[in-house]
């Protein structure tokens, strides 16, 4: 093989589908598991309004006094900013490339055992990105505020999911859904882009995926559909 | 018979050197004339084909340095048909301390070929089979190997050492595609230029020595003329001229049928191979025949019903109505009696109205005793993928129902005469593998094809083709030498023929109806009255292809019927001298059985003070009868006997 | 049995293409999906039409040359290759859809053959060992674990037809690609270039216009050969390897 060429076979090979997919996987475990934090910063909503603020107000203060006030939250925006983007960018790229791969479509299709999790993640991914947006300026920034403004995040929220807002939550519950059914597929193929896969674990790792993608969807419906049913006021 | 041919002068191997036989080879690689490294990138070669045989060769020559042109018809060199070879290959390691040795193996082998090969070539086979493994393995080919990670053996077709190496049941599969590789790393190193989807079509001799060939683009149709020092053929075996055959689709006789039209002479023609555990056909409609490991007759039992026209259903046939009669005629050896003997039993009782399925051509193969003794869990663990595959094809479940099988063409071990060096008659063509005629005699043992290409194409020819070459190179030749022009002009002329018969029956049904003759008249059992049908039948159908054949389309695009309709118009003439051969051979031998030539058993009988030569065929010109040449064939190590497996 | 066919005509790389439907009457349940075209075909021919092109050779499922999607299944209905494919996997009086492989990499010829020579540029890239004839030790000379060399052996089975590229909805070569880099990738005589190979192979597969894979599986549930999907985990794997590893050059 000619090895004097493989410094720059590896640079090319760094922009390849591989190395694509493998950054999309890191984004992907680094966006689970902000998921997972944020989910359990919202099942503070049941410990009563003191608590959730109080998490939230925490939130600005970890860190401290090695970091400024809010610096952690910072550095995490940055690193989830950055993950987002990673991950847009490189789905893109390998969405344009699997369209120019394939540029006669089949007259017939038939899916032989692909999820409806592995069906909808592309476009599932931009219905996300879309929620992301709204999410951000309905929780975070205030700028959208169904229901009234507030400086309690706990106010906004519950203010946000009452009844008569109930196109607010039902968008965030499809959003939701969505998000469950990314996982479901996108964890399981992080694992395997990683390298995690072999044959006999291969089960395990769809289990580990779908019970995740089935926690994260649950733990994120509580919050909004139990204001909306009026369990927390 | 005078009429069907004439007799020329004798002819002798003239490269294999005398003197003892286990120094034969080491002298000859001494004598040949060598090729100083930096003149072999002067020097050029074709291959024809890329199996086992073309890719090692192109492979190992492209390393040496030549500069190769390799081609193929199918889309990749990885499909060549060495793929679909099951069982394994054999090598004289001695890995088992069996007693096996390479002396062993030559041994075997040349009373396989119930002495009809030469013992120079077969000797040589054994000394390099040694070589090839360890070739393959480093490679990366998958051996089947022990938990102690070495590589296993097993013994195969009724030998009593285990010297067959093995890759499951795909053993063909894993070497071609571990010489497959090599012969694309070479296409990348830039020293072999791969022309797939390319179909030789006329051989080109300039004074008096192979120069090139001229090929057709199966894509473009464009016919390209390709000039080299040397040409070799490894373009298999000619089984498809039974149109059934084990073979794949497109293989074919047209490269060495045209070699042959220009003066190489073709060697045996008349020996085929028949295998007995092939599925039976189930209808007109049949296009091949898949064949099924031998190892099935190690536990199922062969029989048909006693009476004929019995047509129930096997499991309702009581144990005394039934015929075991491999097991009745030959008590010793049973349903393990060589490829030849089960075949042409199956063929008697079938002939005697007691065949069994569709048309009356089968027997049963039956594991209901094996199940009930080594329990069914066991039988699967030996046979499972076999019996999925002729559950697969039939739609039967052997676990229930009896197997049934036929005989099917499978091997030929005639081929293109070639020397000791893989030269054919004419100066400059090189032909390896079952292209060949040179080591199988007159039949060929178990898991000895995949060793005879692989030695050919990695250690024979590569030490061989060096003599020639070192002649070269040769004059410069371009496409307005005369006889490279004329020989475009005929494969043009050949084709616009064929494309404007336009009459009213199909290339298969043509290939069919010849395959019918020579499946009839010069198959498992020929006789004269026969054979001589066969002759006349054969050029009336071939006169009525001429005038009546339908090939649509054009030559400028992929088209498959004037493919075959190239292939079937050479099987025609090579049916007839498949025929003539077997008219001439009158005694039995390995896989040529002539019922005339029988002991009182109904064995094969040999005339070795008549028969023991190579027949040799020269062609004659169109429409005339071929020459005979006889190369004598002497045996000083190993002693001729008839065989008996009673 | 009588069949109603769908099938793609295409007369040549640059022509458009389109379906055609063709009645088959009395097909057998023994014949074999190829048996079933060729009785089409003489039928065609007798009738002055051109016969549809096809690729095949061994017919017997292990040379890798046929292939079609049936009904949108590449090689059919059942996980084998088109040519062990049988009419009794039918129905009387069904209509199928027959189309070539679809991918940019597998440009069509005519109907419904298709150039996969970008397969053979992927192994030229670097799937192989280098072993020049003649330099090989005895065979003995390096063991390999068994469970080794029978994974080796379960990647090296892929028979290069182009299923996994006609299955997958991205028309990637990844299962193709990572079946040689596991096959040779298991082996002692495979360490030596497992870093550029990987590499290589990769690289030569984009090239390819082989779109990435997204690890959905299609390919290992339409394989013929049963080639097991975590290979494309093993391929990642190395490949990431190979990309940060300090191995001079």
């Amino acid at each position: 093989m000619a090895n004097s060429t493989l410094t720059k076979q590896r640079s090319e090979a760094l922009g390849s589908t591989v190395a694509l997919k493998s950054a999309m996987a890191v984004t992907g475990v680094i966006l689970v598991l902000f998921l997972i934090a944020h989910m359990y910063g919202n099942l503070n909503v049941f410990a009563g309004q003191q608590a959730f603020d109080d998490y939230s107000h925490h939130l600005r203060e970890l860190g401290e006094p090695m970091l400024p006030h809010g610096g952690f939250l910072w550095i995490m925006r940055v690193v989830l900013l950055a993950s987002v983007l990673v991950h847009a960018y490189a789905a893109a790229v390998l969405w344009r490339r699997a369209g120019r791969a394939r540029p006669v479509r089949y007259q017939v299709t038939k899916r032989v055992q692909r999820s409806y999790s592995s069906y909808t993640m592309r476009y599932g991914g931009i219905l996300i990105a879309l929620f992301v947006v709204f999410h951000v300026l309905h929780l975070t920034t205030n700028t959208i505020h169904p229901g009234g403004a507030s400086d309690s995040p706990y106010e906004r929220m519950v203010a946000g999911f009452q009844p008569e807002f109930w196109y607010v939550t039902l968008f965030y519950v499809a959003s939701v859904v969505a998000v469950g059914l990314h996982l479901r597929h996108g964890i399981w193929s992080a694992l395997t882009t990683l390298g995690a896969n072999r044959q006999s674990r291969q089960r395990s790792l769809n289990i580990i995926a779908t019970v995740i993608a089935a926690a994260l969807t649950v733990g994120f419906l509580l919050t909004p559909l139990s204001v909306t049913l009026g369990l927390v006021e | 018979m005078r009429d069907l041919y004439t007799e020329g002068d004798e002819i002798r191997d003239e490269k294999a050197p005398a003197g003892p036989i286990a120094e034969r080879w080491d002298k000859r690689r001494f004598s040949a004339k060598l090729v100083n490294p930096a003149n072999r990138r002067k020097l050029s070669v074709i291959i024809v084909g890329t199996g086992l045989a073309g890719a090692s060769a192109a492979a190992t020559l492209g390393e040496a340095g030549y500069q190769v042109k390799s081609f193929c018809y199918q889309d990749s060199p990885r499909r060549a048909h060495s793929i679909a070879a099951q069982g394994g290959i054999n090598a004289a390691k001695n890995y088992r301390n069996d007693g096996d040795s390479i002396y062993r193996l030559f041994y075997d082998t040349v009373k396989g070929g119930d002495f009809r090969s030469r013992e120079s070539n077969v000797y040589r086979l054994s000394q390099v089979s040694v070589e090839i493994i360890d070739q393959c393995v480093a490679q990366g080919v998958p051996f089947a190997r022990e938990y102690g990670g070495l590589l296993d053996n097993r013994s195969f077709g009724g030998v009593q050492v285990s010297r067959t190496f093995y890759a499951r049941g795909q053993t063909g599969q894993q070497l071609l595609i571990g010489a497959y590789q090599a012969l694309e790393r070479q296409v990348q190193a830039g020293t072999v230029e791969m022309n797939t989807r390319h179909e030789m079509l006329e051989l080109i001799v300039v004074d008096g020595r192979a120069r090139g060939i001229i090929a057709r683009d199966m894509v473009t149709g464009e016919i390209e003329t390709h000039f080299a020092d040397a040409v070799v053929l490894s373009t298999g075996g000619y089984g498809n001229v039974f149109y059934l055959s084990t073979n794949a689709m497109g293989c074919n006789v047209t490269a060495t049928w045209r070699a042959h039209r220009k003066g190489a002479y073709f060697a045996n023609p008349c020996y085929t191979q028949i295998h007995p555990t092939c599925i039976p056909v189930s209808g007109d409609y049949q296009s091949k025949l898949t064949l099924m490991s031998e190892s099935l007759r190690n536990d199922g039992r062969i029989w048909v019903p006693s009476r004929a026209g019995d047509s129930r259903d096997p499991r309702e046939i009581p144990e005394d109505e039934r015929d075991y009669y491999l097991e009745r005629i030959y008590p010793s050896f049973g349903n393990l009696v060589p490829r030849d003997i089960a075949s042409r039993a199956a063929k008697n009782v079938c002939d005697e109205g007691r065949g069994v399925g569709p048309g009356g051509l089968g027997v049963y193969l039956d594991f209901a005793d094996a199940i009930k003794r080594m329990g069914r869990p066991a039988v699967e663990a030996k046979y499972g993928n076999l019996f999925d595959m002729y559950q697969r094809i039939t739609g039967e479940n052997p676990y229930e129902v009896p197997m049934r099988i036929y005989p099917a063409v499978h091997y030929t071990m005639g081929g293109l005469w070639v020397d000791y060096d893989l030269q054919s008659s004419i100066p400059g063509l090189f032909v390896t593998g079952e292209a060949n005629f040179s080591d199988h005699g007159a039949n060929r043992l178990g898991a000895s094809a995949l060793m005879q290409g692989l030695a050919d194409g990695y250690f024979v020819l590569p030490n061989t083709i060096n003599d020639y070459l070192a002649g070269g190179p040769f004059e410069k030749l371009d496409e307005n030498t005369p006889e490279a022009k004329e020989a475009a002009e005929a494969v043009r002329a050949r084709i616009d023929r064929l494309l404007s018969v336009n009459g009213d029956r199909t290339v298969d049904s043509f290939h069919k109806e010849l395959g019918h003759i020579m499946w009839d008249y010069c198959g498992m059992e020929r006789n004269e009255e026969g054979l001589r049908k066969a002759v006349e039948r054969i050029r009336e159908l071939r006169e009525e292809f001429w005038q009546n054949v339908r090939v649509l389309g054009t030559n400028e695009e992929l088209n498959q019927s004037l493919e075959k309709a190239g292939r079937v118009a050479d099987f025609f003439e090579l049916a007839e001298l498949m025929c003539v051969d077997a008219l001439h051979r009158r005694e039995s031998c390995g896989g040529h059985f002539r019922s005339e030539s029988q002991t009182e058993d109904g064995e094969a009988l040999r005339h070795d003070d008549e028969f023991a030569y190579v027949a040799a065929w020269e062609f004659g010109g169109t429409g005339e009868p071929p020459v005979l040449h006889k190369e004598p064939l002497e045996y000083e190590y190993v002693e001729m006997k008839q065989r008996s497996y009673k | 049995m009588n069949i109603t066919l769908r099938v793609w005509r295409q007369k040549g790389p640059d022509d458009k293409g389109r379906m055609v439907t063709y009645k088959v009457e009395d097909v057998s349940p023994d014949m074999s999906f190829l048996e079933m075209l060729d009785v089409l075909n003489e039928k065609l021919t007798l009738e002055g039409e051109e016969p549809v092109a096809f690729d095949h050779d061994c017919r017997e499922g292990i040379c890798g040359a046929c292939g079609v999607v049936i009904d949108g299944e590449a090689h059919g209905p059942e996980t084998t290759t088109t040519c062990q494919l049988h009419m009794r996997s039918f129905s009387d009086g069904d209509t199928i859809t027959v189309e070539p492989w679809r991918a940019k990499a597998f440009p069509v010829i005519k109907d419904l053959v298709v150039d996969r020579g970008s397969f053979d540029r992927i192994v030229q890239a670097g799937g192989y060992i280098s072993a020049p004839t003649g330099t090989a030790p005895d065979a003995h000379a390096m063991p390999v674990p068994k469970a080794d060399a029978d994974r080796a052996f379960d990647a090296a089975t892929c028979i290069g037809c182009g299923a996994c590229v006609a299955a997958c909805p991205n028309a990637s070569g990844m299962l193709f690609t990572a079946a040689k880099v596991t096959h040779l990738g298991m082996l002692p005589q495979g360490q030596p270039e497992r870093e550029a190979r990987v590499v290589q192979m990769v690289n030569q597969h984009d090239e390819e216009d082989f779109g990435g894979c997204t690890n959905i599986g299609e390919c290992a549930a339409v394989c013929p050969k049963g080639i097991p999907l975590d290979t494309i985990s093993q391929l990642n794997r190395d490949l990431l390897g190979a990309l940060t590893s300090s191995r001079a050059e």
